[in-house]
């Protein structure tokens, strides 16, 4: 195998299969990057035995051929090759070493054959459709924050997407929860989406995903079955497991009756957030909010390290009401509205509070409170 | 040289008999009166007070500890001598000293006495640090004015009055540092009075084995020998890097520990790290139902503890014991502290759950440790478990009842199974 092709090229596929493997591997061969070179493509490949990324990037092949050596040295010797270079890469199959030519410098890499290399079972997808990146990555993004870390509830470490309705019509959403609070987002149903089976799909999956969603020109592939999910672009292509259990049924946990609305600039109440909870080092930190009409006070008071007031106008006009939450989250919850005021709905302070921005209704999320 | 008379505690120059009493249990050491850190340790406390508590046994072996099954607390040193140690499993203490009158613990009796003997010893010294029910360290620096008596002359006044008043006697180490302290107080049981003094430290050190240092267990002594050591002066020869690199920070404090450097303070005020109950069954058992009835009385305990000392823990531990002795331990973090049985026991259940090995067991334990004051617990709700904050509501409205009306004024059902 011999091939020559563009450092920048080279490096945006070599990161993105070098994020994929595990740092902690005890399987030698799950470490390395499998490079297939063909025609005017090369293709490397990297997976975890949980996620596959496959990523085809052009190249001028002189030989074609196909060798695995460390995703991380790899990538790492990329990364500090001056930009704008052409990489050489050659296999000649004799040595077991893959030689690495950019300019003046010159690496020689231990490589494993290409037999040894775990390809993912190519399976049967029940589901095929198109997503528009943008519309994906605000799914994905305004959910993951939620995403358990428990490993008891193992079907709440990933984002629950399937097909929901919505006012009447139907929705693509996507629901994340760890307990303490609850992310709910929904796009338009693609096309060819509606019989599309309910996924979680893992957080780092998602974190992977992410990588694919920058260009808001791009259409997103996504294939779905009971056990797995495909998201491709023309030159990307990442197949996941999904997670096997049965995410919770989330609808009774969004509380449907909150009638008190709080309406506040999220910017300045997350910054009031931020600078009050600065009094507290507990890894929990509460904040009390105490709403007058049209006033919030925001508070903390820790005992063994300080007190902290900050007073917020807003846009409230129901009685007397004390509620207290874990800072982080509501900052959490804050920083995800971008365009409006932040709308909260509260009950008493032991009820489940709901957020939106302004009346949309396409992104909710419920924080439960805490004891102040 | 400093000597002293343990019995009337006159104070002398150079040795031999007391010449106000003629006692010969006088203590002489060049350092006597100059060294500061003790540890007191009660002789074969528990036996000493059922000996006490009931004339009838003194002439007699007696054995503290539970059942048939269970293993030895305390034997007396009648016992003793017919090789009956702490920790052994009763049926072999029984096969030893197959007379010997074995008694069930009276946990409260030697609390309460405990918290007399504290009592004497907090009059000698605000620094008193408490290991268990029977040992503490006490640091008595600068009490000397106070008091108008050396540490020494403290100290035995300390065991004699603790004779007369209490029945119970006790061993005193004395040195310079609490490893040599506790080390020394072992040296002369029972009514024992030991010393080790700066000087005299790497001379007495020197060919002790290395188990003697407390925390040195059968694992750690087994390792060590691996690398050769044995004694002492086996670590004396160990670089100190070299130390850290093979055994991590047990290795720093080996270091110190064989040049009798031992830098920790006496402090009263030790919190606890953790929480634990358990219990051996009369019978091995793999019975689902039993063991989940003990999960939730274990888990109840743990609670009423965190609960009356006002903690509240962020990881639960759940520990088996197979019929073969070998142990398997599991432990989770929760996402915020909890002192809540129904809570405590949930989280044990999963773990419990998780075993993956339906073997009979001959113990079962549930702890809580990291833990934190009890106003940072259980203070948010769980989104997906709604009933959680009532089931913790109906706990403490059942915790105010026993308040009331008495420990047994209401339980749960499973805690009769």
């Amino acid at each position: 195998m011999k091939f020559s092709i563009e450092r920048g090229t080279l490096l945006k596929a070599v990161g993105q299969a070098q994020s994929v493997v595990e740092r902690r591997n005890t399987i030698p061969i799950l470490s390395n990057v499998l490079i297939e070179a063909e025609g005017d493509t090369v293709t490397f490949r990297a997976t975890d035995l949980d996620i596959e990324v496959l990523d085809k990037a052009p190249a001028k092949v002189d030989r074609a051929g196909a060798t695995t050596v460390s995703a991380v040295t790899l990538h790492e010797i990329v990364r500090k090759l001056p930009d704008g270079a052409l990489v050489q890469l050659t296999d000649d199959g004799a040595n077991g070493r893959l030689t690495v030519e950019a300019g003046r410098s010159n690496f020689s890499l231990a490589t494993l054959p290409k037999e040894d290399f775990p390809v993912m079972a190519t399976s049967e997808y029940s589901s095929n459709f198109a997503c528009a990146a943008p519309a994906l990555r605000r799914l994905f993004d305004k959910s993951k924050f939620a995403i358990s870390t428990e490993e008891t509830r193992y079907y709440l470490n990933g984002v629950y997407m399937h097909v929901s309705e919505s006012d009447g019509g139907q929705v693509l959403r996507c629901v994340a929860t760890d307990g303490h609070r609850l992310a709910r987002i929904d796009a338009p149903l693609p096309k060819g989406a509606d019989g599309m089976p309910g996924v979680i799909v893992p957080r780092k999956t998602v974190g992977e995903l992410r990588k694919l969603l920058d260009d808001d020109e791009a259409e997103i592939a996504i294939s779905v079955s009971e056990t797995k999910v495909r998201f491709a672009t023309p030159s990307i292509t990442l197949t996941s497991k999904v997670i096997d259990g049965t995410f919770p049924d989330y609808t009774r946990v969004i509380p449907t009756g909150n009638t008190r609305k709080l309406e506040v600039d999220a910017s300045e109440f997350a910054q009031a957030v931020d600078r009050v909870a600065t009094v507290s080092s507990e890894r929990s930190r509460a904040v009390k909010l105490s709403l007058d009409e049209d006033k919030l006070v925001l508070s903390v008071n820790a005992p063994d390290s300080g007190a902290a007031e900050e007073e917020l106008a807003v846009a409230y006009a129901d009685e007397h009401l004390e509620i207290g939450f874990n800072a982080k989250y509501l900052l959490e919850i804050a920083s995800q509205v971008d365009r409006e005021n932040a709308v909260f709905l509260f009950n008493s302070s032991g009820d489940p509070t709901l957020m939106r921005e302004g009346n949309d209704t396409s992104a909710v999320y419920v924080v439960m409170p805490m004891r102040v | 040289m400093p000597a002293l008379c343990r019995d009337c505690l006159t104070t002398f120059e150079s040795g031999g008999r007391c010449p106000s009493c003629r006692s010969p249990r006088v203590i002489t050491h060049p350092e006597l009166f100059d060294l500061t850190i003790a540890h007191m340790d009660c002789d074969a406390f528990y036996a000493s007070v059922e000996k006490r508590d009931d004339p009838r046994l003194r002439d007699k072996p007696v054995i503290v500890g539970g059942g048939r099954r269970g293993v030895v607390s305390t034997a007396c040193y009648i016992a003793r001598i017919r090789g009956v140690r702490s920790a052994m499993p009763m049926f072999k203490a029984l096969q030893l000293c197959p007379e010997a009158v074995v008694v069930k613990g009276r946990m409260e009796v030697y609390a309460g006495v405990s918290r007399q003997i504290r009592a004497m010893m907090e009059e000698l010294t605000p620094k008193v640090e408490p290991l268990s029910l029977d040992e503490a360290f006490l640091d008595l620096s600068g009490t000397a004015k106070l008091h108008g008596a050396p540490p020494a002359v403290m100290l035995a006044r300390l065991v004699r009055r603790m004779e007369a008043e209490l029945g119970i006697s006790g061993s005193i180490g004395l040195s310079h540092n609490k490893f040599l302290a506790k080390v020394a107080s072992d040296l002369d049981k029972p009514r024992g009075f030991s010393v080790i003094g700066a000087a005299g430290t790497a001379d007495f050190l020197r060919d002790k084995p290395v188990r003697m240092i407390w925390g040195v267990g059968q694992a750690a002594q087994a390792s060590l020998e691996r690398a050769g050591i044995r004694t002492f002066s086996d670590l004396l020869r160990w670089d100190r890097k070299d130390l850290h690199a093979r055994f991590g920070s047990m290795g720093d404090r080996l270091w110190h520990l064989a040049r009798g450097e031992d830098s920790r303070r006496v402090s009263p005020h030790e919190k606890p790290k953790s929480i634990s109950n358990e219990t051996t069954f009369a019978e091995d058992t793999a019975s689902e139902d039993i063991l989940d009835g003990h999960l939730w009385r274990l888990s109840e305990k743990v609670s009423d503890r965190a609960k009356a000392k006002n903690l509240a823990g962020r990881v639960v531990t759940v520990k088996l014991k197979r019929a073969d002795h070998s142990t398997l331990t599991r432990r989770i973090s929760l996402r915020e502290p909890t002192q809540i049985a129904d809570r405590i026991y949930r989280t044990a259940r999963e773990l419990f759950d998780q075993r993956g090995d339906d073997s009979p067991y001959r113990l079962i334990g549930v702890g809580l440790s990291e833990l934190v004051p009890g106003e940072a617990a259980d203070s948010s709700g769980d989104l997906l478990d709604p009933q959680a904050a009532k089931r913790a509501e109906a706990e403490r409205a059942a915790d105010r009842i026993r308040a009331k009306f008495g420990e047994d004024a209401i339980l749960k059902g499973r805690a009769l199974r």
